[in-house]
């Protein structure tokens, strides 16, 4: 049961004292919770987007050596919303030359591609707006649809670096599909479903249940599915379409105002849209350690709402991990060129991500689920994550520590900001 | 439930939807439009799919001809020198062979209508199974044979692909617009 | 239709909705001041050459005809993939062979050297 679907019955229940199943207005209390829903999952990806890029611009201040914005509210943290309202107060400037009704649909477009995938994240155990049996063949059909609104701007802003940024964003975006797609099947492959709820509820709560460490195959997987949602969301090292040094801006240069800001909301989104699937494919999704979805499904009252807003931080908490890694990488690393990046995603992902595929069927032609076998992979593939992971937050807290010292030498001179301070 | 009223409305609106993207398609002075307006078909088309439960057709349809055959008309239209004139599109082949042509169509969409005035199953659950199962099951049982050949048609399709354009490489005639910014 | 598909319908009604009252709010309150300057496409600050060059490499053609072939074998692997657990054998060695023939094709482009970007 859709969380959706139990708001409303309750709500027919207890306000006009109906049987659901036979009052014939039943609908319409569906639509209501079901917009209310919609405009809770807008309203999540502009809290998410808006603050997450002041945290961002102040890590990247922080890498390299500034301080990043700190003017408006308590550290800087009311920027987003100073520069939402500034793009309201600009000036929406169409270009003399433009291909006018391209220019002036291709925002709508991307927005609308990158929301519409919205739909099918599962937030909760039962937080979903639409648990569709085509999950996750629906995300990645959506995401095509920005790559048309890519190409509508480029070509509408009649302005060639805007036309080679979209012509860059709509080959990149499709040929990093392939293997992010190749990933995914290694994924449905175990699940047996393409349902988002279906292959979170194939997994389990405790990390030797998550399929990322079910075997070797399903790790190589996660690292090139991860890999290729940065490119497809044109972060550094893949932001080739917006290299400032080569074409400016890419497809958004001509564009000023709401209409600028809905590209870069949309780039946002995407990246939480790639963490959230990088999450319910490979890392557990909402699941609660120690509590079976059963048991959740099966709670009443306050318990049931409990459990939900567990899963919600749960899942929330990991793809927020996912986002900040990918922010990190964005600062850390510099950009590919444009040749290199066609050659990564075809000669190395491609084949690797189909090989990986491959490698999972045959595992689970020929390993007995919940065997020996299984649970040594499943144990040396944990002992390789938390390797992973603790090698990165070594180096991450050594490069810190260094830092410290230095601007301890610093101290007491002007413009000393200190590095351990928030962000 | 009053479902089927909102279904009457939605079909209706993804009809539109899709005849005047087709419409824009066929008369649409410049042949960068017509390729765009093809987007509107494209997804009221799916939409119709939708409409219909059938799942997994409906996000075909998006991924394949919305993320695949428009990326490449777009792509080759691009291409295409000489677009921004906006007299490439829709030469008039004449009268007579067009009117032929469109009796044809004609004809087999009438045949088609007909046929489906036959029994019909109407889907009355609210939530309809999946079609994802069972067509991956035909595919590999009843249809294996096709579903084969589909493999060595896509083939063929990037054979012809990588020989032309291995042909204008070699030549040069794309040059290097973008790659290498001018400076 | 599903119900299931219901929030999908007023997703897209928000999606289409909000931008747009959004940007016509934005052109509410944002002054329109437009002048020739302004309003030519951006060049850094120069004088624009005269028209854009609307031409790519054919390598652009290339990698759209590949995807779409990928995106194609995809679309029959998911529903495959599915139902990998009850089709046995007989499906593994029908989508090998299936599998075989495209690797072969992306073999031959990356023997041709189309897949180089030079």
């Amino acid at each position: 049961m859709n969380i959706m679907h139990y708001l409303a019955d309750l709500l027919v229940r207890s306000l006009f004292k109906a049987d659901p199943a036979t009052w014939p207005y039943t609908w319409i209390a569906y639509a209501v919770v079901i917009g209310v829903g919609a405009l809770l999952a807008f309203a999540f990806v502009a809290i998410f987007a808006g603050p997450v890029t002041w945290i961002e611009r102040r890590i990247a201040g922080r890498i390299q050596s500034r301080i990043g914005p700190n003017r408006n509210g308590p550290q800087g943290c009311l920027q987003w919303l100073a520069d939402g309202i500034k793009c309201w107060l600009k000036e929406d400037l169409v270009p003399a030359t433009a291909d006018k009704p391209l220019y002036l649909a291709a925002p709508y477009l991307v927005f609308t591609g990158m929301f519409g995938a919205f739909v099918v994240l599962p937030f909760g155990a039962h937080v979903i707006a639409a648990d569709l049996n085509v999950g996750l063949l629906y995300i990645l059909a959506v995401t095509s649809l920005v790559v048309v609104g890519l190409l509508m701007a480029g070509w509408g802003s009649n302005s060639k670096w805007a036309l080679f940024g979209g012509v860059r964003s709509a080959a990149q975006l499709v040929s990093y599909e392939v293997p992010s797609a190749f990933s995914l099947m290694a994924v449905v492959l175990m699940a047996g479903t393409l349902s988002t709820q279906g292959i979170v509820g194939a997994q389990g709560g405790w990390p030797w249940q998550w399929f990322v460490f079910r075997n070797p195959f399903l790790f190589a997987a996660f690292i090139m599915y991860f890999i290729s949602a940065i490119a497809e969301g044109n972060r550094t090292p893949f932001d080739l379409p917006e290299a400032e040094s080569e074409i400016i801006a890419g497809y958004n240069i001509e564009y000023s105002g709401m209409r600028f800001l809905f590209f870069l909301f949309a780039e946002w989104a995407n990246m939480w849209i790639m963490a959230a699937v990088a999450t319910l494919a490979f890392l557990g999704g909402w699941q609660i350690p120690g509590i079976s979805p059963e048991r959740i499904a099966e709670a009443k009252g306050w318990t049931f709402v409990g459990w939900q807003a567990l899963s919600f931080a749960i899942f929330v908490f990991k793809g927020t991990c996912l986002v900040f890694t990918i922010i990190q990488i964005r600062w850390t690393l510099p950009r590919l060129r444009v040749d290199q990046l066609m050659i990564t995603c075809w000669k190395y992902l491609v084949p690797l991500s189909m090989g990986s595929a491959t490698g999972v069927l045959l595992l689970m032609a020929l390993v007995r689920e919940g065997g020996i076998v299984d649970w040594v992979m499943r144990g040396a593939m944990l002992l390789v994550g938390l390797l992973v992971a603790g090698a990165y937050i070594r180096k991450v807290r050594a490069t810190f520590m260094a830092d410290r010292d230095n601007y301890k030498k610093m101290e007491g001179r002007d413009l000393w900001y200190p590095p351990y301070r928030l962000p | 439930m009053n479902g089927s009223i909102v279904q009457v409305v939605l079909f209706y609106l993804l009809a539109a939807l899709a005849l005047t993207g087709a419409c824009l398609v066929a008369f649409s002075r410049s042949i960068v439009h017509s390729a765009f307006a093809l987007l509107g078909t494209f997804v009221g088309v799916a939409g119709l799919y939708a409409l219909l439960a059938a799942d997994l057709v409906a996000i075909v349809q998006v991924m394949v001809y919305v993320g695949g055959v428009l990326i490449l008309i777009l792509f080759a239209v691009m291409l295409t020198a000489r677009v921004d004139e906006g007299k490439e599109s829709n030469p008039t082949v004449g009268k007579i062979p067009g009117l032929l042509a469109m009796l044809a169509m004609a004809g087999l969409l009438v045949v088609t209508a007909v046929k489906a005035f036959g029994p019909r199953t109407v889907i009355s659950e609210a939530n309809p199974p999946s079609t994802v199962s069972p067509i991956g099951n035909l595919l590999l049982s009843k249809y294996v044979l096709p579903f084969e050949a589909i493999s060595v048609l896509l083939l063929a399709v990037l054979l012809g692909a990588v020989t032309i354009a291995s042909g204008r490489m070699r030549k040069g005639a794309g040059g290097k617009q973008e790659g290498e910014a001018p400076r | 239709m599903g119900y299931s598909y219901a929030p999908l319908l007023f997703v897209v009604g928000f999606a289409l909705v909000i931008p747009v009252a959004f940007v016509l709010l934005s052109t509410r309150l944002g002054p329109r001041r437009p002048n020739p300057v302004k309003t030519e496409p951006y060049e850094s600050g120069i004088v624009p050459i005269p028209a854009p060059e609307r031409k790519f490499q054919v390598r652009f053609y290339l990698v759209a005809v590949s995807f779409l072939l990928f995106d194609v074998e995809i679309v029959f692997l998911f529903p495959w993939a599915v139902r990998f657990r009850s089709l046995g054998w007989f499906g593994f060695g029908a989508m090998l062979i299936f599998l075989a023939v495209l690797v072969l094709g992306l073999i031959y482009e990356w023997r041709k050297g189309a897949l180089e970007w030079r």
